[in-house]
Formats: structure tokens, C-alpha cells, sequence
């Protein structure tokens, strides 16, 4: 802090005149010493005639003049004299620049009182246009979808080729030992109770199908939630705040085939070939602890292979295609949607992992039902 | 407009590189106290580039620069925010905080380095809103100001502590003409009254016009200072016809 010195004076006449004499230095670091002084000398006092004595004051500020700016406001609203005296010319422009009556309110409260009526209204509003604009940006991107599909030239091939390395390969490692810890985690719990009846062995059949049909698909999916969905909203709502997609619109480019497709398609590919990694390094994690229980390599690849199937690998990998989609579609609506102001990113990134995770989840429950009727 | 010729901003053999690349090649200058003085230059000579260095935010490749004596480059701690709190910046793109209504944006340097009660600040953050014509805004977010209302309020916020030296960069940018020159008329009177020295950057002629009493052009063939002195003076009598130029709007192949 830079030291400032101010030094207040107050004294009250005979006559019921208060003289407040200010010296020194009354600036933004000093005022804040004084003010309360100030404030309560004239209170004290409540006289019909004040007397501020500036001249000895080397050096005022706006902070300063905004004490007296106060004293003024103080005394017009209680119809007393005030006398400011021995105020430098340049200080006493600035000081008639303001109308301390303008100052009245210490800051006017923006009227924003509302009813539960109209907060019910505006949230379920809220939720209608959230519903709408999903349901329009799906709309815009099965349409891209399917004009990539009859020509595959619309899609920016490399872009898709950098999203899939970036948001893809890239978070191959954490899936990797996500999948790895739970595959582990979970032969260790079902181990213990299942020994007491002398059926360890059958946790390679718990490990094989639960990956394959559940768990690997669906913690790749929360993970991709976690990482890229969120990148896609942050890229796209960085771009919307500096204005590229306008600017993209602009030039007669469709945002959507522009960014959405190559993100949606890149995902796409990549979450089965993740999804594959995830199951590998689950069962991985399951051999671990049947290995150390004493079962060799084989029987646990054996029993592998009796309990589980391809329907069960590639049921699973179906849905990790419905993931890809809704893990790159949600971050790129919600990146897309996103208001003006470095707020509004955070805003964006954050709804994009909630509501990606809670569609994945309930997408799942879906498939089960489904595979269930199906016999699968 | 300068009475006092007391320097306050000494600039000595700054070179600014980016990388390989030298952008700002060994110049020096001085800045007097209550001055208003303009940094000027073509696009992409280093301007700005040469404000953040005398702001402190950026390192140089070579010189120092001293802020009332202190050299803000290798200033740390204590001794730094000492400097910091001598300047105030308004940068190009305002920079208001966009998660905090105006009143708030401007409120918060007091709130974090002055010890004045809750209702001072309030008054104070309205007085500094009234100078720049925002007062009845209190309550907007920033994404709810026009550009140029974000670049007053910046101004407000710069100036609430009542900083030494202002920082302004590209200040009229975006503002209509009018508006522009309700801030060119603000900028002198805080100049006149409260002798504050303001470094500016801008590239708008008729402001610096009115406000200028030194100029400095830098050029990006040179990199470095290829003109300094009053904007008239440079228009009518300068040796270098590349600043003649600049000043008179006259396009020929020479000018970048």
C-alpha cells in the first residue's frame, strides 16, 4: 500500500457552527481513514451550519472528492448550511461536476421481484425452448447426416481425422485404466462372497459379461461425457462468443455440416474402437485376481469364452455407437447454444456433461429393455 | 495542457521480440507527469505490443521501463503492486468481468484495496460512472452495453482507484462521433484537474487532435520511433513524409 496521510479536525462553536478541517493528503488509500469520522462528526453534531475547511488539503482524488460529494449530499437533505472553503480551483470543478442530490439512493435495486406463478412459468418455458432447440438442432443434424451419407465429400475428412486423434485416441489412456481399476475392483468384491461357496471361478463369467454388455460401453461413454462432450461445448462456445459462427453463417456456411458433422462422425468411429480397448483392459483387470487366487491364465480365458458371446460384444458396441452420438451431439448443441460473456462457456460445458450423462444413462436402461424383448 | 514537466514514465532501450522476431527495436522515450500522450503507428508496428510492456504484462527482450522510478519489469511482490497501483488500463476489448453486473466490475478494486465503508464505495462507484455517462446502467451486465458503453465502463473501472497514469488502448473504437468526443473532452479534464497522465493508444486522428500533447509514431519497416512532438507540429513540419502522410490520410504505395 502506498502511504497517504490525511488528518481530520472537527470541532463544534459556541454558535452550534461545526467546523471540519481536512489536511493532507485525500486520496483512495487516505479517505477510507476519515470517512466514517466525517459521517459521524456530523451526526454528532447536527448543526445548522457546516464549515469544511479543504485548505490544507496538498493532494484530493475522486475518492476524496466523493467525501465531499457525501457531506454535501448530508447536508441538502437535511436543509442545513454547508460551507466548503479553501478548495482548489481544479478540485472544486470536478467537486461541481456532480449533483450530490443525484446521489441519493446508494445504488437503485433492479425491480426483479417475482411470483412462484411466474418463476413455474419461466422455468417450464425454459424447458419447452430447451426441448425445441434439441429437437431442431437433431433435426438439422440427421439432415447433415444424411447428405454426408449420399456425399461423402460435404464432410472436412482432415478436420474429422484431427477431432478423432484428439478427442479419440487421445483418451484412450484414461479409458484404459478406468476400465482396468473397475474390471479389478469388481472381481475383488465378487471374489470374496463367491469363494465361501467355492464358485471364484464363475467371476470370469461376472467380469466377461457385465464388460461386455454394460460396463464398457457405458464408462467409455461417461468418460467421453467427461472429456470430449465438454471440449466440444467449450471449442464451439468459444467460437460462438468471438462471433466465428456468425461469421461462418455469414459466408453461407452451415455451421452444423461445418463443425457438428466432423465432430459427430469422428466420435462415431471412435467409440466402438474405445469401447473395444475398454473391454479388453476390464477382463484384463478381472484376470489380475483370479490370477493371484491361483487360476491359471487359460481357465480364466476358457471360462471367458464359454460365458460370453459376439452378441453380447457387439450388443454392447451398438450402444457405444448411440453414445458417440449423443456424447458429440449434446457437447456440440450445447456449445452451439451458448450466450455472450466467459460465464456463458462454463454455463455451456456444464449442461453438455449433466445432460450427456443422464441421456447415456437413460439410453442404457433403453437398450435393456429392447435387448431383453429381443432375447438378447 | 502540461504544466508540470516532471517525467513520469521513463522508457530506456526497450526492444520487444517475439521469439526471433523483433517487433520493437531499442527505443527510448520519456512520458511527463499530466500528460496526455499517444503511442500511434500502422497496423501491426507493435503498439499495443509496446502497452503491455509498459503496463508489465509481458517481459522485454532488452531496456527497462520505470514507472515513477520503479522499474515495473523487475518489480515482484510488494514492490510491484506498489507500481500497479499507480496505473490504471482500459484494454481494446474492455475486459469487463462477464459474470458481474457493471456496478459490481467497477465496485471491485475498491472493495480489494480500499478500506472505505460499504456506502463510500457505492457513492464512489457512482460518481465514476456519472463521469464516463453511465449512471443509471448500475444494474447491466456487461454483454447488455453496446461496445462503446463496455469501453466507458472499462474506463470507470480503470479509474476508480484514481491511479497516476491511465492506460488506454484504441479508447475510441467503436464509439460513434459524438460519444467520442464526450470521452475526448472527459480524458482532458481528468488531464486538467486531476493530473492524471494518460498513455494512449488509438489510431483516430481527430481524437488525438484534441487530446494529444505528444505523439510518438512507431514505424514496423524500422521498428522503431520515427516521430515525436505535438500532432500538428508532425502534420505541418515533419521531416519524415511517411508521417506527414499518416497525419494528412494520404494514401500512396508508401504507406503500410
Amino acid at each position: 500500500m502506498i502511504e497517504s496521510r490525511v488528518t481530520l479536525n472537527t470541532e463544534v462553536s459556541k454558535d452550534g457552527v461545526l467546523t471540519i478541517t481536512i489536511s493532507g493528503r485525500l486520496d483512495s488509500t487516505s479517505t477510507g481513514n476519515i470517512w466514517q469520522g466525517v459521517i459521524d462528526a456530523l451526526e454528532r453534531a447536527s448543526s445548522k451550519r457546516v464549515v469544511v475547511d479543504t485548505s490544507e488539503i496538498d493532494y484530493c482524488d475522486g475518492t476524496g472528492i466523493g467525501l465531499l460529494v457525501e457531506i454535501q449530499r448530508r447536508q441538502k437533505k437535511t436543509g442545513s448550511k454547508l460551507e466548503i472553503s479553501g478548495l482548489r480551483d481544479e478540485y472544486q470543478k470536478l467537486l461541481d461536476f456532480f449533483d450530490p442530490l443525484e446521489f441519493e439512493e446508494s445504488r437503485p435495486e433492479k425491480s426483479r421481484k417475482t411470483n412462484l406463478t411466474e418463476e413455474v412459468g419461466r422455468a417450464t418455458f425454459s424447458v419447452w425452448d430447451n426441448i425445441r432447440s434439441q429437437v431442431a438442432f437433431l433435426g438439422e443434424l440427421v439432415a447433415a447426416l444424411y447428405l454426408a451419407a449420399r456425399n461423402p465429400t460435404v464432410v472436412r475428412w482432415k478436420d474429422a481425422f484431427l477431432i478423432a486423434e484428439t478427442a479419440g485416441v487421445n483418451a484412450f489412456p484414461i479409458v484404459a485404466l478406468i476400465s482396468f481399476l473397475i474390471g479389478l475392483i469388481m472381481a475383488f468384491q465378487a471374489a470374496i462372497p463367491m469363494k465361501q461357496f467355492g464358485a471364484e471361478i464363475f467371476v470370469a463369467d461376472l467380469i466377461a459379461l457385465s464388460t461386455l454388455r454394460e460396463l464398457g460401453p457405458l464408462m467409455t461413454a461417461i468418460v467421453m461425457a467427461g472429456r470430449t462432450s465438454s471440449a466440444f461445448a467449450a471449442e464451439l462456445g468459444t467460437m460462438k462468443v468471438n462471433e466465428e459462427v456468425d461469421a461462418l453463417t455469414t459466408m453461407g456456411l452451415d455451421p452444423v455440416r461445418f463443425l457438428v458433422l466432423t465432430r459427430v462422425i469422428a466420435t462415431l468411429f471412435m467409440m466402438p474402437l474405445i469401447t473395444i480397448f475398454a473391454n479388453l483392459f476390464g477382463i484384463l483387470g478381472g484376470s489380475v485376481v483370479l490370477l493371484s487366487m491361483g487360476y491359471p491364465l487359460n481357465t480364466y480365458i476358457d471360462r471367458i469364452i464359454q460365458s460370453a458371446d459376439y452378441v453380447d460384444l457387439l450388443g454392447g458396441l451398438l450402444k457405444s455407437l448411440a453414445f458417440g452420438l449423443i456424447v458429440a451431439g449434446i457437447g456440440c448443441s450445447h456449445g452451439l447454444r451458448t450466450r455472450t460473456g466467459a460465464s456463458a462457456v462454463g454455463d455451456s460445458t456444464t449442461k453438455a456433461v449433466v445432460s450427456g450423462i443422464i441421456m447415456i444413462i437413460l439410453t442404457d436402461g433403453l437398450f435393456s429393455v429392447v435387448y431383453f424383448y429381443l432375447g438378447i | 495542457m502540461n504544466t508540470e514537466s516532471e517525467t513520469i514514465i521513463h522508457v530506456e532501450s526497450l526492444t520487444v521480440a517475439y521469439e526471433d522476431t523483433v517487433v520493437i527495436d531499442n527505443i527510448s522515450f520519456e512520458v511527463r507527469k499530466g500528460e496526455v500522450f499517444v503511442i500511434l503507428g500502422g497496423s501491426g508496428c507493435g503498439k499495443s505490443t509496446l502497452l503491455k510492456q509498459m503496463i508489465g504484462l509481458y517481459s522485454p527482450a532488452a531496456g527497462r521501463i520505470l514507472i515513477d522510478g520503479q522499474d515495473i519489469v523487475s518489480a515482484e511482490g510488494d514492490e510491484r503492486l506498489r507500481i500497479l497501483r499507480k496505473i490504471g488500463v482500459m484494454y481494446q476489448s474492455s475486459a469487463l468481468f462477464g459474470s458481474m453486473a457493471l456496478f459490481e466490475n467497477v465496485r471491485l478494486p475498491l472493495e480489494e484495496f480500499t478500506n472505505l465503508n460499504s456506502a463510500a464505495m457505492d457513492l464512489i462507484v457512482l460518481m465514476k460512472l456519472k463521469l464516463v455517462g453511465l449512471k443509471g446502467f448500475e444494474n447491466h451486465m456487461p454483454s447488455e452495453l453496446s461496445g462503446g458503453m463496455q469501453k466507458r465502463a472499462a474506463i470507470a473501472r480503470a479509474m476508480v482507484l484514481d491511479p497516476q497514469i491511465l492506460f488506454l488502448d484504441e479508447p475510441s473504437a467503436g464509439l460513434d462521433p459524438i460519444t467520442s468526443a464526450e470521452l475526448d473532452q472527459l480524458i482532458i479534464s481528468l488531464a486538467h484537474n486531476l493530473k492524471i497522465t494518460f498513455v494512449i493508444v488509438t489510431h483516430e486522428l481527430p481524437s488525438i487532435y484534441s487530446i494529444a500533447d505528444r505523439v510518438i509514431m512507431l514505424d514496423k519497416r524500422v521498428k522503431k520511433i520515427v516521430a515525436d512532438g505535438r500532432p500538428q507540429d508532425l502534420r505541418d513540419k515533419s521531416d519524415n513524409q511517411w508521417v506527414r502522410q499518416f497525419f494528412k490520410r494520404e494514401v500512396t504505395s508508401n504507406v503500410s
